[in-house]
């Protein structure tokens, strides 16, 4: 079943069309990949699914129409959006951005056991709790703001280009962590990546876009077996 | 000495007046990027509030209280209501929206309560405490210890409390706040009621002082925007040094410096403070924004 889906989507800022009509289905306890090159429409459609940005069209998440909602609501639902630029709050600190991730979950007992499962995937966060996390390199930022979006308890996680700008060996570090959290905590993941062929080895699904629509989507190890459609599509 | 410390004290009592009401101005600074010129008034009509429950018998201690939360409350329908809608406005808009309120709030106690100029109860003792050989003003030591406690009060709900935490967040950072769940412009509206009943609260402390009236915040307001500048006007620590070096500059200055008097002090203390922002720019504790051109 689908837990989170989009049907005939449409998006718009100012005055020009986007997105024009995208479908996408988001299955239960899945990696779902989003790609294609720079204005394809991956950051849009990410914010189109999180009510970033003016929208037509279906937003289905566990079967309840979504679209139109803002995003703190969306937030709220359990769909946490790691948005571009990663959303950092340069001048807290670690710990404060951590707890900001936090914030919709009342339950203090739960924030704290939440935090030190947490720990676990990032050691190194409790070393740099007190800094100002503008401070912390590319690659820890990008940490920072995974471990900050599981604060929220997520159902599903939405990642916009977690590897733009990092060093290879981190980003396969990161890609790590996501499998891992999907499949130890069953949290679903939406990956917007330019990096096609790492995606496509972690997701199990993939889009891929072109002009604000889907031009060919299906299993992911399909896309990445079949060299005809990777050359046209994914320029590898 | 006894003579200094007298004046010093004299000049924390005003400063923390200033200091409150440029806290403020800088609650709203941070979130909205404009200054709300309508901050005084609100503080003024307030006042009258207070005045007109303590009219009818009730007694300050109640009084005081319920002026502080009306004045929460007021300003967080306010911001709701009448700002909400120019809230992603170009700033003049809002800026012409607070001049409004200033107007507004002026006019309607004036209409309300006329223009009289009414003595105000003090909640402090009349008879001067003494210390060594030094007397002191209580009305002043009460003053100052009244906006120490909620100043301190603020700061700790900033650094310490998870929404304090949040209306920091939605101030700076209102896309990636929402993002995770903070409805930033209910953030907005808590810090218009934080910032009127920080204002409603000097104005209760001054009204003893300067009297109550109509446009007894006016002069206030331009002291206060002055110390918030000073500080930084980004910044609540700023805002409050910038506001007790003031008034402890201004009354030094007046006191000693007999060739400038009363008359020019306030002068005095415009020059002084923008030769330190021809070399600070970003006032002493202000966050200096890089430009690249």
């Amino acid at each position: 079943m689908a837990l989170l889906e989009a049907r005939k989507l449409y998006a718009r800022y100012g005055e020009s069309d986007v997105l024009h009509g995208i479908d996408l289905e988001v299955a239960q306890g899945s990696i779902v990949a989003l790609l294609g090159a720079n204005g394809s429409g991956k950051t849009t459609t990410l914010r189109a699914l999180t009510g970033g940005v003016r929208t037509s069209g279906n937003v289905l998440f566990d079967d309840r129409e979504i679209a139109g909602l803002p995003p703190e609501a969306v937030a709220r639902l359990g769909i946490a959006h790691v948005p571009e630029g990663r959303g950092t709050l340069g001048s807290f600190t670690v710990r404060e951005n951590l707890s900001m991730g936090a914030y919709t979950i009342k339950d203090g007992k739960r924030s704290k056991a939440r935090y030190e499962k947490l720990v676990g995937y990032f050691p190194w966060l409790v070393d740099r709790r007190e800094q100002p996390a503008g401070l912390l390199s590319g690659g820890e930022q990008q940490m920072l703001a995974i471990a900050r979006a599981l604060m929220m308890e997520p159902r599903v996680i939405l990642l916009d280009e977690p590897s733009l700008g990092l060093a290879p060996i981190i980003v396969k570090r990161i890609f790590e962590i996501l499998r891992t959290i999907n499949r130890e905590d069953g949290v679903t993941i939406v990956i917007a990546e330019q990096d096609a062929a790492a995606a496509l080895a972690l997701a199990d699904t993939a889009y891929v876009l072109e002009v604000g629509r889907v031009a060919i989507s299906g299993p992911s190890a399909d896309l990445a077996g079949n060299e005809q459609l990777r050359k046209s599509y994914l320029g590898y | 000495m006894n003579e200094l410390a007298q004046q010093i004290v004299s000049g924390l009592a005003t400063g923390s007046i200033y200091a409150s009401m440029a806290l403020a101005l800088v609650l709203i600074y941070r979130s909205m990027g404009v200054i709300n010129f309508a901050q005084g008034e609100m503080a003024m009509f307030s006042t009258y509030l207070a005045w007109q429950f303590a009219q009818q018998g009730m007694p300050l201690w109640i009084a005081f209280p319920l002026t502080i939360a009306i004045a929460f409350a007021g300003a967080v329908a306010l911001e709701r209501v009448v700002v909400r809608p120019v809230e992603r406005a170009a700033p003049l808009t809002v800026v012409i929206l607070c001049l409004g309120l200033l107007i507004t709030f002026n006019g309607l106690a004036g209409w309300i309560w006329g223009y009289t100029v009414r003595t105000f109860p003090s909640p402090f003792p009349t008879t001067p405490l003494h210390i060594g050989s030094a007397a002191f003003s209580s009305q002043d030591l009460g003053i100052i210890a009244v906006s120490l406690l909620s100043l301190g009060a603020i700061s700790l709900f900033f650094g310490k409390t998870k929404l304090g935490l949040a209306m920091r967040a939605a101030a700076l950072y209102p896309e990636s706040s929402r993002v995770l769940g903070v409805r930033v412009g209910w953030m907005l509206a808590l810090g218009w009621g934080m910032a009127a009943a920080v204002g409603a609260l000097s104005g209760l402390m001054v009204a003893p002082v300067v009297l109550l009236e109509p446009n007894m915040m006016q002069g206030i307001l331009v002291y206060a925007f002055a110390a918030a500048v000073l500080g930084g006007i980004d910044s609540p620590v700023g805002a409050v040094v910038g506001g007790l070096a003031l008034g402890v500059g201004l009354n030094l200055i007046g006191a000693y410096v007999p060739v400038i008097g009363t008359d020019l002090q306030l002068t005095t203390a415009f020059g002084i403070i923008i030769v330190i922002l021809l070399f600070r720019p970003a006032g002493l504790f202000g966050r200096r924004t890089m430009r690249r051109v």
